[in-house]
């Protein structure tokens, strides 16, 4: 997945698998274990926005947790600019906390609503960047700018009450961005925020990756706004990464069955010919649950193509065509 | 072909401490036997509003001012608590947003189904209600022997495809689906859609589709209407929206989600946030987010103008 070979990753993760014990039916019963994440790898570079798409419960939001240190990686490490993240003590913590900082999805929830913008502004400068209040009020105004929120004077002293869902969400980025980060985890950022309010955000957000040279990790489920926000994408099915690479060549010319279901299943008025979906429906759960003992490609029960040795082995990485890897044996 | 519903003047307004908020400002269509209208807008611009009108279902502080709503012949307006209550679900049935809300979580599926036909007089045998409910349930690809689950031992999609059983089990006129997939994911969401309109052509009922994603509507709606803050602004064919929409609030709309074919393209999206329906701007509503606002926009709210199939309210079409 190398671009360039002399650019360094700011953030990776190499080979992190993560199981959960789980609770089954009855008191005396044994607890058994899911593997939420089955071997992922992947490298974040400066300035570059990588988009992880699946279905509910494929393990999208469990990344960001990781990365988040709420858990422990069962196997595997995850690191930042070299340093292994679970392992990280004092002042080096308290960096990788200024640098990583995630977006929530529900932006109704993730300020205090009792306080207003500027206090939210306010408490990450005086722990991070301590200066006198004139320069603290001038840099905060600068944030609000910079986030669409105009005039800073006036949107400052708001409350989150007072602000609508999409200002809520500049709010939180501006917040995001007085921290100081660098590198962004956002998790679907903009699907509780109005249709015509979404774009706008993902704008602001591709102004932030270009002019400021943040790097994103954007996790979503529509698979048309990471075409339009990332530059590389990885399509994660059962917590296994399916395919991945550039996004145009992956969207355009997907090569997993997954990710052509995917693309086949999102709405897009500008598609002419009535499409019919290759689905084969699992018996009991829409959602394959994966545990250490699995075998096989996790998307064998719903592939039209599925043949036996998919039942038997999960199939290697490989790249299809230069900046395109799939796990899949056909395609 | 007659009409199923019509809808005419229709005013909702919900009366608050601060003085009453109009929802739904003079809002008129018709939906014709078999086909499907889709109305399409951001939260809080009525699309809901409308549908619980039809359905009645609205309690204090809402109310419907005035306006006519005749389905199948009949002015539900003036219905008793009684008739209504044999009225609902039999003519015109609706799938909420939700549909864990919607179903009983302490009672299986199978008796919520014989409730369902006991009140409504098909049938007192639970055995009969249950050869009913097994053959709805084949429909919609959910496993008759799963009327014995609790909803909570169903998936999302399995629920949601469930409430779609049971809003089809009386064989209504009318279907209103309001919000049905918002919560699910594309591969869900297309499979639901795609059931739902080949019961459409089988059972022949009318649709009235409620959703925020625009691109979902042109695919699956023959007509579609745009509403912004309680107005249509712009009704039309869904393949004449698409391709030249008149106001620039469908245009906008449109041009909110990114295309998957094609070249990437930077978009506008719409700038500024939804109106607040407790100060209403004179003339035109979208006068501040609009970039075709002249200054009549100001001054004058827009007339309407029809087209072929269809009409719009503005002062600068595109």
């Amino acid at each position: 997945m190398k671009v360039e070979e002399n650019r360094k990753p700011i953030f990776s993760a190499k080979n992190v698998t993560m199981d959960f014990k789980v609770a089954r039916k009855g008191i005396f019963a044994k607890k058994s274990t899911i593997r939420a994440l089955n071997d992922i790898s992947f490298e974040l570079y400066p300035g570059e926005a990588l988009a992880i798409v699946g279905e509910s419960g494929c393990g999208k939001s469990t990344i960001c947790r990781i990365a988040m240190r709420f858990y422990k990686p069962t196997y595997g490490k995850m690191y930042f600019n070299n340093e292994n993240i679970h392992e990280l003590k004092g002042e080096k913590l308290k960096e990788y906390r200024q640098k990583s900082q995630m977006i929530f999805q529900d932006p109704f929830s993730s300020l205090n609503p009792l306080f207003n913008i500027y206090y939210h502004l306010k408490r990450p400068l005086q722990l991070y960047h301590p200066s006198d209040k004139e320069t603290m009020y001038k840099k905060m105004d600068e944030y609000l700018t910079m986030v669409g929120l105009t005039p800073p004077k006036e949107q400052g002293e708001k409350f989150p009450h007072q602000l609508s869902g999409g200002q809520k969400q500049r709010a939180y980025i501006a917040r995001v961005l007085a921290v100081g980060a660098d590198v962004i985890f956002a998790d679907e950022p903009t699907s509780m925020l109005d249709v015509s309010i979404r774009l706008g955000i993902l704008n602001l957000l591709n102004k932030l990756k270009k002019e400021m040279k943040k790097s994103f990790i954007y996790i979503t489920h529509d698979i048309a706004t990471a075409r339009y926000f990332a530059d590389r994408i990885i399509v994660l099915y059962a917590g296994h990464m399916v395919e991945w690479g550039d996004v145009d060549k992956v969207i355009c010319n997907p090569k997993h069955p997954y990710t052509k279901l995917l693309i086949a299943a999102a709405p897009d008025p500008e598609r002419e010919e009535k499409i019919d979906l290759p689905v084969i429906r699992d018996k009991d759960t829409e959602i394959r649950q994966w545990t250490p003992e699995s075998k096989g490609c996790p998307f064998r029960t719903r592939c039209p193509e599925a043949r036996e040795i998919c039942a038997s082995k999960c199939p290697e990485a490989r790249e299809v065509e230069s900046g395109q890897f799939i796990r899949c044996i056909h395609g | 072909m007659g009409a199923v519903l019509e809808v005419e003047n229709l005013y909702v307004d919900y009366i608050t401490e601060n003085g009453h908020i109009r929802a739904v400002d003079n809002v008129s269509f018709v939906i014709e036997e078999g086909k499907s209208l889709g109305l399409a807008g951001e939260s809080g611009c009525g699309k809901s509003t409308i549908a619980y009108s039809l359905m009645r279902l609205h309690r204090p502080p809402a109310l419907i001012t005035s306006g006519k709503i005749i389905i199948d012949g009949k002015d539900i307006l003036s219905l008793s608590e009684n008739e209504l209550q044999k009225f609902r679900w039999k003519k015109i049935s609706m799938v909420f947003q939700s549909a864990m809300n919607c179903l009983n979580p302490v009672v299986t599926l199978e008796k919520q189904f014989f409730e369902l036909y006991k009140i409504h007089g098909i049938t007192k045998s639970r055995k009969e209600a249950k050869k009913l409910a097994e053959e709805l349930l084949k429909i919609v690809g959910i496993p008759p022997e799963r009327l014995k689950d609790y909803p909570h031992q169903l998936s999302g999609g399995m629920r949601q495809r469930a409430v779609i059983a049971m809003a089809l089990a009386l064989k209504p006129k009318l279907l209103i689906l309001d919000e049905p997939t918002t919560a699910l994911d594309t591969v869900v969401q297309r499979d639901i859609l795609q059931k739902i309109y080949e019961l459409k052509e089988k059972l022949n009922f009318s649709v009235l589709f409620i959703t925020h994603d625009i691109s979902l509507m042109m695919e699956f709606c023959d007509t579609v209407a745009i509403m912004y803050a309680g107005k249509i602004v712009e009704q039309a064919p869904s393949m004449k929206i698409l391709k030249n929409p008149h106001h620039p609030y469908s245009y906008g709309l449109k041009n909110s989600f990114p295309s998957l074919q094609g070249e990437v393209k930077y978009m506008e999206g719409i700038p500024g946030s939804p109106l607040d329906l407790k100060c209403i701007p004179k003339g035109c509503r979208f006068q501040d987010r609009c970039f075709k606002a002249t200054k009549i926009c100001f001054e004058k709210e827009p007339e309407i103008s029809l087209l072929d199939e269809g009409f719009f309210f503005c002062h600068n079409p595109l």
